[in-house]
């Protein structure tokens, strides 16, 4: 079995000040059109395997507090 | 001018609530189209980009108080015939079917009402058609940005099996300098509501269009029908052919179908290679390039003008 | 779908077309114990669905049950056009007057079915309306109105059969109508229809193929009367790992539509390509600049990454595979920048090189521009819309063969 990359293209960064929000992390689960984020018990979880499948369509920055999560094209770096 | 569609035709969606017909009216309504309303059996009520949804086509109708002039049904193929004869027997005289994998019996009897009713169907299994800088009815072109880049006004009329390939010709048209007057993505399936021939009509009574470019597969004698009409009704429009799917022609083919359901070759005269021949005995200029097409018909309209 | 003879022969049955007593029978021993039932001679024929098993040899006639048991015991190895057979088919050796052909099928310009008959049978028919126009009529069928047996009648009186045959034919070829509308099929024939001597019309042979978009809606037909199995797909050939790993890979996720061929294809150059129409273009173009592709592939309907990443992945670990040229006419739905990113990563985790795996990246349209800033970053040549189609394959093409282009 070939191996499989994760973050390739897409990295997501969630701001240490919300990460333990439970609140925002169901927000954040719920609307995200490709599972990137998971609310745990922790707080955020971002699921790695779902990175880049990132469709940039920014809903979950828009949902957070402003700055508190953020898209990062790998690619631009 | 324009074939089938104008600034004015006032349309609505069937399924408008399914998830590829929600940006289809986004499009549409982007791209300057009238879409007056929407149908979703059990969802009226609800709004889609501000068009009101509605259960029934009648109800959508009787809400915009004139007749509307078409639909563009994208439901799943089990209850795509229903939504046809429904819209059919509301008066609407212009159905862009979207919806492929339909059984021909199926196609075959929405074709048949049309015809007695006086109605058009375009499609099953396409985009629609386009006005370009005026409107359009299905997602062809895509959104309204991209739709503009491909087409541009101009004096080009484009029927295509393939509802990609309808954009890829009109922007090397669009491109060349060009341009098109309407193009139609006839669908993919072997039976379809209009072929190229029963489209001729339209553009030969369209004063902006001057010459015809079609993008055609193996597979059915739509070809053949072209290439009689033209002959028959001594066609003021130069015809620019563009072939796709030869390699199916080789032995180890035989008997599948590639790309669209209509590809699978029934007989002998269904091949490319006759196809081909039949298109040039009409007088229809083939090419064997895809970018032959913008220079071929510059060729035939400095010919004609 | 295609059929067997043995089930295009119970599906006449069940509309009420006289057949001859037969038998399926998947050993010899259930063809001896067929024709000792049938008394008297027989033919044993074998059951495959590829046109020519009489040239191949899988038809033969036998006197005695004996004989029928080792033609059976034969015929049951012999394998035709590359198919071995589902079982053979023991029929009684029919006392035919004269043969006849009745066959339905769809007029695409029409948009009807078109019944077909001849007094000519036991032939093809397209040799025959070559041959013999005048022996041949026709006859389209209204869509929605019931089908009426004078329809039938009109067809078979255009041929000149008058009397009795007239009369005992019609019912064959309405029932063979009304069977053709009602089970959704794209051919259904009869060839020979026989007149026996006893003056009794009789179905010798029949092929029938039910249109595959149908399949879903004609359960009870398939399943409870011919039993098939759900899994009994008909395709003219038996799928190749690739042909099966790319559809897994298809259903394993519902967002986009992937599809892999590889039958009839053997080249150096893999083909990540969609659409539909697009496909058929590329193609074409990749073979006429002498590129040899080593499939055929289409992308459609906006595929997530993972499901570009895999077919990506499946056509670079084909045999002989050297490079990929990942290319589609202009798009409006699925994503530049996401197959980009598929592709991309298949070479990455196959630990490839992307600016030498991928030949070239032709697709433009929606979200073009975020695509390129991936590919200029991972080394690929790409290019936009201005580039036709024609000259991104022979780009292709001359990459793999190492000329300039």
């Amino acid at each position: 079995m070939p191996k499989q990359l994760d973050k390739v293209f897409i990295d997501v960064e969630v701001d240490a000040s919300v990460a333990a929000d439970g609140a925002l992390a169901a927000k954040l689960e719920e609307v995200c059109p490709v599972d990137i984020f998971k609310a745990a018990e922790g707080g955020v979880e971002v699921v790695e395997g779902n990175l880049d499948e990132c469709v940039l369509c920014n809903l979950c920055v828009d949902a957070a507090p402003e700055g508190a999560v953020r898209v990062v094209k790998l690619y631009e770096r | 001018m324009s074939i089938l569609l104008g600034k004015e035709t006032a349309f609505i969606v069937q399924g408008i609530t399914g998830r590829e017909a929600v940006n289809l009216t986004r499009e549409c309504l982007d791209y300057g189209s009238r879409v007056v309303g929407g149908v979703t059996p059990g969802r009226k009520g609800r709004e889609v980009h501000g068009v009101p949804v509605f259960d029934t086509v009648a109800q959508a109708v009787e809400n915009h108080g004139a007749p509307v002039d078409g639909s563009v049904v994208t439901v799943p193929p089990a209850f795509t015939k229903d939504a046809v004869l429904e819209a059919i027997e509301n008066g609407i005289k212009l159905i862009v079917v979207v919806t492929e994998r339909i059984p021909r019996r199926d196609v075959a009897q929405m074709v048949e009402l049309a015809e007695l009713r006086g109605a058009r169907i375009i499609g099953p299994n396409c985009l629609g058609l386009i006005v370009p800088a005026v409107c359009k009815m299905g997602g062809i072109g895509g959104p309204a940005k991209d739709a503009a880049k491909a087409y541009a006004p101009g004096p080009v009329g484009v029927m295509s099996r393939s509802g990609g390939m309808t954009t890829e010709i009109s922007s090397a048209l669009t491109r060349a300098g060009l341009g098109v007057s309407t193009a139609v993505s006839i669908g993919g399936d072997a039976i379809i509501g209009s072929t190229y021939a029963e489209l001729m009509p339209y553009f030969e009574a369209d004063e902006q269009t001057r010459a015809i470019v079609i993008y055609t597969e193996p597979g059915g004698r739509m070809e053949a029908q072209l290439s009689a009409w033209v002959k028959e009704n001594d066609s003021r429009l130069p015809v620019v052919a563009f072939m796709a799917g030869k390699f199916m022609d080789d032995e180890e083919m035989k008997g599948m179908s590639f790309g669209h359901a209509g590809t699978i070759v029934e007989g002998k005269e269904d091949t490319a290679t006759e196809k081909i021949v039949r298109l040039e005995a009409a007088g229809i200029r083939v090419v064997e390039r895809i970018d032959e097409i913008p220079d071929a018909v510059k060729e035939k309209l400095g010919a004609t003008v | 779908m295609r059929f067997y003879e043995f089930e295009a022969r119970k599906i006449v049955e069940l509309a009420g077309i006289p057949v001859t007593e037969y038998g399926f029978c998947t050993t010899a021993e259930q063809a001896r114990k067929a024709a000792e039932t049938i008394g008297g001679p027989v033919v044993v024929k074998s059951q495959v669905l590829s046109g020519g098993r009489m040239k191949a040899g899988g038809v033969k006639f036998a006197e005695t049950p004996d004989e029928a048991a080792e033609h059976a015991e034969a015929i049951l190895k012999l394998e035709i056009n590359g198919q071995m057979p589902r079982g053979v088919l023991v029929d009684p050796k029919a006392e035919v007057k004269q043969e006849y052909y009745a066959g339905v099928v769809w007029d695409g310009t029409a948009k009807r079915p078109l019944m077909l008959f001849s007094d000519i049978g036991g032939i093809d028919i397209e040799e025959v309306a070559e041959k013999h126009p005048d022996h041949v009529g026709r006859g389209h069928l209204s869509n929605l109105l019931p089908i009426s047996d004078f329809e039938a009648k009109q067809t078979i009186a255009a041929t000149g059969v008058t009397g009795s045959q007239l009369n005992r034919a019609t019912q064959v070829l309405a029932r063979l109508a009304r069977l053709f509308r009602d089970n959704d099929m794209i051919l259904a024939e009869i060839n020979p229809l026989a007149e026996l001597t006893d003056g009794s019309f009789v179905a010798l042979d029949a092929h029938m193929e039910m249109e595959n978009e149908a399949v879903g809606r004609q359960k009870a037909l398939l399943r409870r009367q011919l039993e098939i199995a759900a899994d009994d797909t008909r395709e003219p050939y038996e799928p190749s790992a690739f042909e099966r790993n790319v559809a897994a890979i298809d259903a394993a996720d519902h967002r986009g539509v992937i599809q892999g061929r590889d039958h009839g294809f053997q080249g150096n150059l893999g083909l990540v390509i969609g659409a539909g129409g697009g496909s058929l273009t590329l193609t074409d173009a990749v073979r006429s600049q002498g590129g040899k592709p080593a499939n055929y592939s289409e992308i459609g309907g906006n595929p997530s990454v993972a499901k570009a990443c895999g077919l990506a992945k499946q056509v670079l670990e084909k045999d002989g595979v050297e490079k990929i040229a990942v290319m589609m006419s202009i798009v409006s739905n699925t994503r530049v920048d996401i197959v980009a990113r598929g592709v991309i990563k298949a070479c990455l985790e196959l630990g490839r090189d992307p600016g030498e795996a991928i030949a070239i990246f032709r697709i433009p349209g929606a979200w073009e521009e975020e695509g390129f800033k991936i590919l200029e970053r991972y080394g690929v040549e790409y290019c936009d819309r201005s580039v036709s189609i024609w000259e991104a394959a022979g780009r292709a093409v001359a990459k793999i063969q190492g000329t300039p282009a």
